[in-house]
């Protein structure tokens, strides 16, 4: 990231930090063009200017490539269709596409981009460390582990019609990644928590979380092969990670996640930027460093699991958007907004180019973003200590 | 992580001559800041460090505690700091146990320089500065006019003033060490431990830190307690020296009472040469070879 000096420097407003009174409402600068303190009194909040206007224009993004989603399907819709079937003034047909098809498609990719990004922005300053993300730490093999024995299991079974089974699979699948990724959650952080020689705690996330990883990939790829070989297919499909078919009931669980985890991790933003410091500064600063640390490593995994549980496993985006935030957004402590929404804009270029790359098929997005993530995220990381 | 070789700017000007002997409080220490009863640190059950100490560290003084590698300096100073829960025993501040305080009732009180801390990436100094205002804030009270004004007055102290939006990682060894004692400056906390400020520091900036816990000791009367390897460093700048050995206290007091030969060879298995310095009349260390 590149520290651009700012033009105000030797300003005169460095010298008089008392000046302004305590009752001052409105926007108030501390130092050179850095923070703005907003309200004053017995309310203030420190944001960085940078920060908002990153944020607008992030969120101005996610709602361009979602407009151009929701366009670009199998055929092409323009706008005044799209708003037709939005309100129902199109025939039926359009309002089908636009409201049961298309739209659910998009809002599940814009959550699930969301909650990968959170997730990996906040395990990555957790773990100090830019590879500490969910699809490293073992929440994303689990989930797929719960997910594809869900699927293994159902599909083999002869109960009922094939309705019913059909059913089965798609509340049962969700609930398998969810549990999934719970059990890999508990047993990364059960182990890691206890004291083992001098390792850090951070440490050992990172090295239980790997070792989770590689045993939940193992049932997985054990599972692919002795089971069902239709049910394997559908399985591989969810393993790469898709929007395809996704519609309003996919939503919800990641919806709730979203909305609930996201808020609650910029709650607990100060603490996590106190733990960049190290344990033993954060310790003095007066932060619960274990119960934040477990608090935050339980939400973000949280979040992973209901994104695998939406779209799959979906991989390189909790890797890749918390790096490229903090190259567009570099500033004091750890984004998350930024990462949320780079990951929802991510998600959703990568579906658009899932569809239509090749003519006449669909690939699934999680085969997109491993393609063209794994090496970016290679290049930024090659290129980290040359920022300056 | 590109390790700058920037130059300091240039020699600190309204710091007090070392040798100077000032007044300072020795010989007055009413009431202790800190004291231990019957401390007892191990990091396993069976590796006991420091066993069933008693000491008190005298307020608004300068205490140096000094010893050889694995004495357990460290490990004090990390209980002292709550970092470190003790097998039994109890650390007193002004009379409270520490492990009875709130986290955060602790840290407006008591703060800690950690030995070889972690400066997160392009972070600048100014805000890596404004973090030891943590404790005085919090979610709906983010920032205010007196936490601008301990950030700036700790910019001041630590001579940073100008250097405040340069990223931390482009500053000199002796520049991030200042940084960082400007963010527990910024805490402004009666009592300031620091874990061997001094070291990877070239001579200098050795100085420059040393002089700097001095005039936060004389000027704004904190209580310092420092983990020093220098013995010459520590008889220059301790109001109270503290020896330790094997996890026990040896010997504490004023230097000049308490630096001997016998108390050196004891510590640190070193035959040495005590001289009163030309300067400051108190002891000078000279090495001879190993006991």
């Amino acid at each position: 990231m590149t520290m651009t000096k700012q033009p105000s420097r030797s300003g005169p407003e460095r010298s008089g930090p008392t000046q302004s009174g305590p009752t001052q409402s409105g926007p108030r600068r501390s130092g050179p063009a850095r923070i703005l303190i907003l309200g004053g009194g017995h309310f203030s909040v420190l944001i960085s200017p940078r920060a908002i206007r990153c944020t607008v224009i992030l969120i101005t993004t996610v709602v361009a490539f979602a407009l151009l989603a929701t366009a670009f399907g199998t055929r092409w819709l323009p706008i005044s269709d799209i708003v037709a079937g939005l309100t129902g003034q199109g025939d039926r047909a359009m309002s089908l596409t636009v409201r049961e098809f298309r739209l659910p498609r998009v809002v599940v990719g814009i959550l699930v981009g969301m909650a990968l990004g959170a997730s990996g922005a906040i395990t990555q300053s957790l773990t100090h460390n830019p590879l500490g993300s969910p699809d490293v730490l073992g929440v994303v093999s689990g989930a797929s582990a719960g997910a594809v024995a869900v699927m293994l299991a159902a599909g083999g079974s002869t109960v009922g019609a094939g309705g019913a089974a059909a059913a089965l699979s798609r509340v049962g699948v969700p609930l398998g990644a969810v549990a999934g990724a719970l059990l890999s959650a508990a047993i990364v952080l059960g182990i890691a928590s206890r004291r083992f020689g001098a390792l850090p705690a951070t440490h050992r996330v990172v090295l239980v979380g790997v070792i989770c990883n590689a045993v939940f990939i193992g049932l997985v790829q054990w599972g692919l092969t002795v089971g069902d070989v239709d049910q394997a297919a559908k399985a591989a499909v969810f393993l790469a990670g898709s929007l395809h078919g996704r519609g309003w009931e996919h939503v919800v669980g990641v919806g709730l996640a979203v909305t609930v985890l996201i808020p609650l991790a910029l709650l607990m933003k100060r603490s996590l930027d106190a733990l960049q410091l190290g344990d033993d500064s954060a310790v003095t600063l007066g932060v619960p460093v274990a119960r934040v640390r477990l608090g935050l490593f339980v939400i973000a995994f949280a979040l992973a699991g209901a994104a695998v549980a939406a779209a799959g496993a979906v991989s390189f985006v909790a890797l890749l958007a918390p790096q490229l935030a903090r190259r567009i957004a570099p500033g004091a402590g750890t984004p998350l907004l930024a990462p949320a929404l780079l990951g929802a804009a991510l998600l959703l270029v990568a579906d658009m180019v899932a569809r239509h790359l090749v003519p006449g098929t669909e690939l699934p997005a999680g085969a997109v973003t491993a393609l063209v993530g794994a090496p970016a995220l290679l290049v930024l990381l090659l290129r980290m200590g040359e920022r300056r | 992580m590109t390790q700058n070789t920037r130059q300091p700017p240039g020699p600190q000007p309204g710091m007090p001559d070392p040798v100077v002997a000032n007044p300072g409080p020795q010989g007055e220490h009413p009431v202790p800041a800190l004291r231990t009863e019957g401390l007892t640190l191990a990091y396993r059950h069976d590796r006991v460090v420091v066993h069933e100490l008693d000491l008190d560290l005298p307020s608004n003084a300068v205490s140096v505690i000094i010893g050889a590698n694995g004495s357990g300096k460290s490990t004090l100073l990390r209980a002292l700091s709550r970092l470190l829960a003790p097998q039994s025993g109890t650390v007193y501040l002004d009379g409270r146990s520490v492990h009875a305080m709130r986290s955060r009732d602790l840290a407006r009180q008591l703060g800690l320089l950690p030995q070889g801390p972690t400066t997160p990436d392009g972070i600048t100094v100014r805000d890596l500065v404004r973090r030891g205002r943590l404790p005085h804030t919090s979610l709906w009270r983010q920032w205010g006019p007196q936490d601008e004004a301990a950030l700036q007055q700790a910019l001041v102290a630590t001579d940073l003033l100008e250097l405040a939006d340069e990223p931390v990682d482009s500053l000199s060894g002796g520049q991030r060490q200042r940084a960082w004692m400007a963010l527990v400056v910024a805490q402004q906390t009666a009592v300031l431990l620091l874990d061997e400020p001094t070291t990877y520091l070239d001579l200098a900036h050795q100085l420059d830190v040393l002089e700097l816990v001095r005039t936060l000791n004389r000027e704004s009367r904190r209580t310092i307690v420092m983990v020093l390897h220098d013995i010459n460093q520590a008889c220059r700048y301790a109001d109270h020296l503290v020896a330790m050995s094997s996890g026990q206290v040896v010997a504490q007091g004023k230097p000049s009472d308490v630096v001997s030969p016998a108390l050196l060879r004891d510590v640190f298995d070193v035959h040495c040469r005590v001289l009163p310095d030309p300067d400051t009349g108190r002891p000078l260390v000279v090495p001879m070879n190993r006991c």
